[in-house]
C-alpha cells in the first residue's frame, strides 16, 4: 500500500477492518432497538441494531451497517467501538457522543468528507428511541414521537433547527455550519431558509 | 496484492510514451529557445513547432493554419465557445449602462457535456447569451433530430462532444455536421451563421478525426488523452471562422492565443497523435475485444449489477458499470488497495457532493447511481490484467453488500 492515501491510518483501518457489523441475519441478532437514517438519494444510509439491557440503562451490544463512502463506514464502525468499549456504554453518555467526538476518534476526515460521517450520531440516537418506545419509556424519548426530519440526507430534525436558533444561529449558512443540513442533495435547502425567516421572525 | 499496478483509468489521463518523452527531451535541454527569437536557437523552436502543426494538420485533414496549440482540452473548449460567440454581433456582452442586450445569441450543448464545456457555457448564459442543454437518451446518446429541433433562427453555435469521458458513448456527429451544413447551405445569407464546434477529447488518438469527414468547424483534442504530456491542447479553427482570443498578449499563434510556446509539450502532441494514429485501427480492435470480454464477463459473474451507456455506440477502451447498494468510492479505494486504479461518479469519490451529472442524466435509480465505478482500458492493458482485476471486484463487492443495509 502506498502512502497516497486521503485517509488517515485509523479511518482505513475501520474501513479495511470494520468493527461489529450484522453479519447475521436482523432476526437472530434479537435488537431491542433498531433505527435507520439517510436515503439512497444521498448517498448513505445506516442502520443500526441494540441491545440495551433494562435494569443497567446500558448499551450491552450492537451491530450496524451502512452504504456509503470510506469515511461514512469507518465512522460508524468507530462509532460502534466507542460504544462498546469497556464493557458498553450507559445510554445516558450515548446519547452524548456528537460527530465532533466520532471525528477525533477517526484522527480527522479530509474537510470535503465530513459530512459523510455526521449520520453515526443520528442513528445511535434513533436505536435508542425505537428502545425507549417499545419499552414503554415515552417520556424519554429523544427526537419526540417521531422527530420531524427537515433535511433527509444527513437526518437533521426540525428540534435541531429550534435549538440550533435557541443557540444563536442567525442564517442558514450558521446552521449548515453547525449540522451539515442541505449539504447532500440540496432538495430542502429553500425550504429550512424560509423555516428560518419564518422562525426568527 | 498484484506484483505490478494495474492502470484502469485511461480516459482521466495516459502515461507519456516513451517515443514522444524522446522527441520532446531535445527542447527541454539544448533546444530550450523562445520560438519567436531571430537567431538560430529560436527558430529551430519555431521550425519545431511548425512541423508538428503541419504533422497535425494531417490527421485532422485541415491546413496547418487551422491549428491552435493550447494549454489543454479545457482551454480549447473555452476558447471555441468564447472565441466564437464574442465575435458574433451584437456582442454578447453587458452594455455600458450594464444592462444586458436582449437575448439574441443561442448556444446548444448537451447535458452530459465536459465540465470544460457546461461551465463555460453556463459563464455564457449569465452574460446574456441564450443555452439550451439537449438531453440525452437513457443510453446517453445524443439524436440528430433533438439537435434539428432546438436550432432556432438565432442559433449561431452547437458544440456537442464527439466521446463521452463518463460513459464512452460516441455521438452522430457527422449526421450532425451534415444537418448543420445543409440549413447553412440553405440560408440567404452570404456568411455562415450556425457554426459547430465537437470536443473530441477522449476521441483523440482513437476515432477518425478527419475534420471533413466530421463536417465540423472547431474541434478540441488534449494530448494527455494519447499519451502525450498533460498541459498541451489543440483547437481545430476551420478557415473562415471568426474566433475572438481570449489570451491576449504577444501574438503567438496567428494571434489567437498568445503566450511564449509551450514548444516540448507541442511536439510531444504531435507526435503522440501520430503514433497513435498510425495503430489507430489496430488498437481500436485490441481494445473492442478486451472490453467485451471485460464486460460479458463482469455482467455474468457478479449478480445485480449493469452497464452504463450504449453496449456497442462507445469507446473501445470504455466500461461503466452501476453496482446495486454499494458506494462507488468505497470501491475504488478497496481496488487501490488491490493495486488497481478506477474512478467513479459517485458524489463521494468526486469529492462534490452531487453524484455525476452524466450518470443522473441517465436516469439509473438512486441504489444504483452511487455504486458507479468506471474501468478505461488503454495500450498496456492484458487479458490477465482484468481477469485479476474481474476476481478482486467479485470479492470487494460481496463484502461491501454484506456491509450494506439496502436490499
Ligand atoms: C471530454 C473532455 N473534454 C475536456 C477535457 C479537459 O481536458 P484537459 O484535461 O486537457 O483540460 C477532458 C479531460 O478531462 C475530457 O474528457
Amino acid at each position: 500500500m502506498n502512502q497516497n492515501w486521503i485517509y488517515s491510518e485509523t479511518v482505513k483501518d475501520h474501513f479495511f477492518n470494520p468493527r461489529n457489523f450484522l453479519k447475521e441475519d436482523e432476526v437472530s441478532f434479537r435488537a431491542n432497538g433498531i433505527g435507520e437514517v439517510g436515503s439512497p438519494a444521498c448517498g448513505d444510509v445506516m442502520k443500526m441494531w441494540i441491545k440495551i439491557d433494562r435494569k443497567k440503562d446500558q448499551i450491552v451490544d450492537l451491530k450496524w451497517k451502512t452504504f456509503g463512502c470510506a469515511s461514512a463506514i469507518g465512522s460508524t464502525s468507530m462509532l460502534s467501538e466507542m460504544i462498546l468499549e469497556n464493557g458498553g456504554m450507559k445510554i445516558e453518555d450515548a446519547l452524548k457522543i456528537t460527530p465532533a467526538d466520532i471525528l477525533k476518534r477517526l484522527g480527522g476526515l479530509p474537510k470535503n468528507k465530513i459530512h459523510c460521517s455526521v449520520l453515526g450520531d443520528k442513528v445511535l440516537q434513533a436505536a435508542i428511541d425505537d428502545y425507549f418506545r417499545k419499552s414503554k419509556q415515552v417520556g424519554r424519548i429523544v427526537g419526540g414521537i417521531k422527530p420531524k426530519i427537515i433535511c433527509e440526507c444527513l437526518g437533521v430534525s426540525e428540534r435541531e433547527l429550534d435549538l440550533a436558533l435557541a443557540a444563536g444561529d442567525q442564517t442558514f449558512e450558521d446552521f449548515q455550519r453547525r449540522t451539515k443540513a442541505g449539504s447532500g442533495c440540496g432538495k430542502c435547502v429553500e425550504k429550512i431558509q424560509k423555516m428560518i425567516a419564518k422562525k426568527l421572525k | 496484492m498484484n506484483p505490478e499496478p494495474i492502470y484502469l483509468d485511461h480516459a482521466a489521463t495516459t502515461p507519456l510514451a516513451p517515443e514522444v518523452l524522446k522527441a520532446m527531451l531535445p527542447f527541454l535541454q539544448e533546444e530550450f529557445g523562445n520560438a519567436g527569437s531571430i537567431h538560430s536557437k529560436g527558430q529551430s523552436a519555431k521550425n519545431a513547432i511548425e512541423k508538428a502543426r503541419r504533422d497535425v494538420a494531417e490527421i485532422l485533414w485541415c491546413e496547418p493554419e487551422e491549428i491552435i496549440f493550447t494549454s489543454g482540452g479545457t482551454e480549447s473548449n473555452n476558447l471555441a465557445l468564447h472565441g466564437v460567440l464574442e465575435t458574433l454581433s451584437p456582442r454578447p456582452v453587458l452594455r455600458n449602462n450594464g444592462k444586458r442586450r436582449s437575448k439574441n445569441t443561442h448556444l446548444i450543448i448537451s447535458e452530459i457535456e465536459h465540465p470544460a464545456i457546461l461551465h463555460a457555457a453556463e459563464n455564457l448564459k449569465r452574460n446574456g447569451i441564450e443555452l439550451t442543454k439537449i438531453s440525452a437518451n437513457k443510453n446517453g446518446i445524443i439524436s440528430v433530430e433533438d439537435v434539428g429541433k432546438a436550432i432556432q433562427p438565432n442559433t449561431k453555435l452547437i458544440s456537442l462532444m464527439l466521446a463521452n469521458n463518463e460513459i464512452g458513448t460516441i455521438q452522430p456527429i457527422r449526421e450532425i455536421g451534415k444537418m448543420i451544413q445543409k440549413i447553412n447551405q440553405e440560408s440567404k445569407t452570404k456568411n455562415q451563421e450556425l457554426f459547430f464546434h465537437t470536443d473530441a477529447v477522449q476521441a483523440g488518438g482513437i476515432l477518425n478525426l478527419d475534420t471533413r469527414h466530421l463536417k465540423v468547424d472547431l474541434l478540441s483534442l488534449s494530448a494527455h488523452k494519447f499519451y502525450g504530456s498533460k498541459g498541451t491542447g489543440i483547437l481545430f479553427v476551420k478557415k473562415g471562422v471568426r474566433l475572438s482570443p481570449q489570451i491576449l498578449g504577444g501574438g503567438q499563434e496567428h494571434g489567437l492565443r498568445a503566450g511564449t510556446e509551450n514548444v516540448a509539450g507541442i511536439v510531444g502532441c504531435a507526435k503522440a497523435l501520430k503514433l497513435a494514429e498510425n495503430s489507430r485501427k489496430k488498437e481500436f480492435t485490441k481494445l473492442e475485444k478486451l472490453r467485451d470480454y471485460f464486460v460479458e464477463k463482469i455482467l455474468a459473474e457478479i449478480p445485480r449489477v449493469r452497464l452504463n451507456g450504449d453496449s456497442k455506440n462507445r469507446l473501445p477502451g470504455n466500461t461503466n458499470f452501476s453496482f446495486f447498494g454499494i458506494e462507488g468510492e468505497s470501491i475504488l479505494l478497496r481496488l487501490d488497495f488491490e493495486g488497481i486504479a478506477a474512478s467513479s461518479g459517485s458524489a463521494c469519490a468526486s469529492g462534490s457532493l452531487e453524484p455525476s451529472h452524466v450518470l443522473a442524466a441517465l436516469k439509473i435509480p438512486h441504489k444504483w447511481l452511487h455504486g458507479s465505478v468506471r474501468f478505461t482500458l488503454g495500450k498496456s492493458t492484458t487479458r490477465e490484467n482484468l481477469d485479476f482485476t474481474i476476481r478482486k471486484l467479485k470479492k470487494i463487492v460481496s463484502d461491501l453488500r454484506t456491509l450494506s443495509p439496502l436490499e
